[in-house]
């Protein structure tokens, strides 16, 4: 049954997914975290974080992890949640194989071709949008601290947002080096 | 082609745009699997299509050299790495995520990992060309997904269909024009 949902899951991951990972984690962060309950808000943020250290990219990150943790959490051996995490990532991968096989030898003509050119002026700002609403969405009291009952928390993850947030954009730090500096403010400060 | 692609995928933090140099180096100057212009033409398509990006990267350089088996084995090979990488983390984070240092680091990692996700919007936005007159699209998408619990993947397919009409409507419109000249 667990292992019927995560295909259905992820399948619709993999063919829904245009615009690199990050446009594919509100997508993720919907049927995961909201829909499934397979991971919890901050665990989702903590994939993230780990994605972004690891090779590979984040949708397959994101899938192996999910896919040997929800197994795990239902009462599975850790071999069958190895299998889990495998299938998973499978999952991601089929439907867009396919297409790309079907595709693979039209799709040159195609894909610049003004029909897609135009498809795609209206798919990027939203995707933009997709990525937007991930960010605020995981902007919780779960990853930064309740304001009025964790005032410090609060105040120093805002204080580590906006250093992330500008070291990335006006410095070019890289963002591993970000999440590593973060991590040792974090062990250092609580 | 497998143990390249391995390395490809291995050797690429963050995933994404990040591998395309390396791929780039291995498959056309080292390997010559693919010419130069092959592997823009692959670029585009792999772009244009849904799925992970560095995956159709892989799977169209393998169909392109040599039909689908070595499709599925490019594919795979750039997976590979990154599967036993979260299973081991994964089963290291079961144990260890309830460890007060690794807690500790988390809650500085945190509020990061969201400022990172908020910055490419930024990038994007002048890659995708917004301007005032379609600068409602992303907000009006961002709103629906956060506040009325739409699912992004009705978001996804209204833009595709509203792209294609747009598009036939313009397209429409300029056959008209020449008609008339």
């Amino acid at each position: 049954m667990i292992f019927l949902r995560l295909f259905l899951v992820f399948s619709k991951i993999g063919i829904f997914n245009f615009g690199g990972g990050y446009a594919m984690l509100s997508l993720i962060h919907n049927e995961v975290v909201e829909k499934n309950h397979w991971l919890t808000s901050t665990e989702f943020t903590d994939i993230v974080a780990i994605s972004q250290s690891t090779p590979g990219p984040i949708g397959i990150n994101c899938a192996t992890y999910t896919g040997y943790t929800a197994v795990l959490n239902d009462g599975y051996p850790q071999w069958v949640a190895v299998l889990g995490a495998v299938f998973a990532t499978l999952c991601v991968l089929w439907l867009p194989f396919l297409l790309m096989v079907a595709v693979s030898k039209v799709m040159l003509r195609y894909a610049k071709s003004d029909r897609v050119t135009s498809v795609f002026s209206v798919l990027r700002p939203a995707i933009i949008g997709l990525i937007a609403a991930a960010a605020i969405l995981l902007m919780s009291a779960d990853n930064f601290g309740n304001p009025s009952t964790e005032t410090f928390k609060f105040v120093t993850s805002i204080i580590l947002f906006f250093f992330a947030f500008f070291g990335c954009r006006l410095f070019k730090i890289h963002p591993i080096l970000i999440i590593l500096l973060c991590g040792i403010a974090g062990l250092l400060i609580y | 082609m497998f143990l390249t692609f391995c390395k490809i995928g291995a050797f690429t933090l963050g995933g994404g745009y990040a591998m395309l140099p390396i791929m780039e180096r291995e498959v056309v100057d080292r390997h010559h699997w693919l010419t130069h212009e092959e592997f823009l033409d692959v670029l585009a398509v792999a772009q244009s299509m849904p799925g992970l990006f560095a995956i159709n990267m892989a799977s169209h350089i393998g169909i392109r050299h040599s039909g689908v088996k070595s499709g599925i084995i490019c594919s795979l090979g750039v997976a590979f790495p990154s599967i036993v990488a979260i299973l081991l983390i994964a089963m290291f984070f079961q144990v260890f995520k309830d460890n007060i240092y690794v807690e500790k680091i988390f809650l500085g990692i945190r509020p990061a990992v969201v400022a990172l996700i908020a910055s490419p919007c930024f990038s994007m936005a002048r890659a995708a060309h917004l301007t005032l007159s379609n600068i409602w699209i992303p907000i009006v998408c961002c709103l629906l997904i956060t506040c009325f619990d739409v699912s992004p993947v009705w978001i996804i397919l209204a833009a595709i269909i509203a792209g294609f009409l747009w598009g036939r409507r313009r397209s429409a419109k300029k056959k008209n024009n020449f008609d008339k000249d």
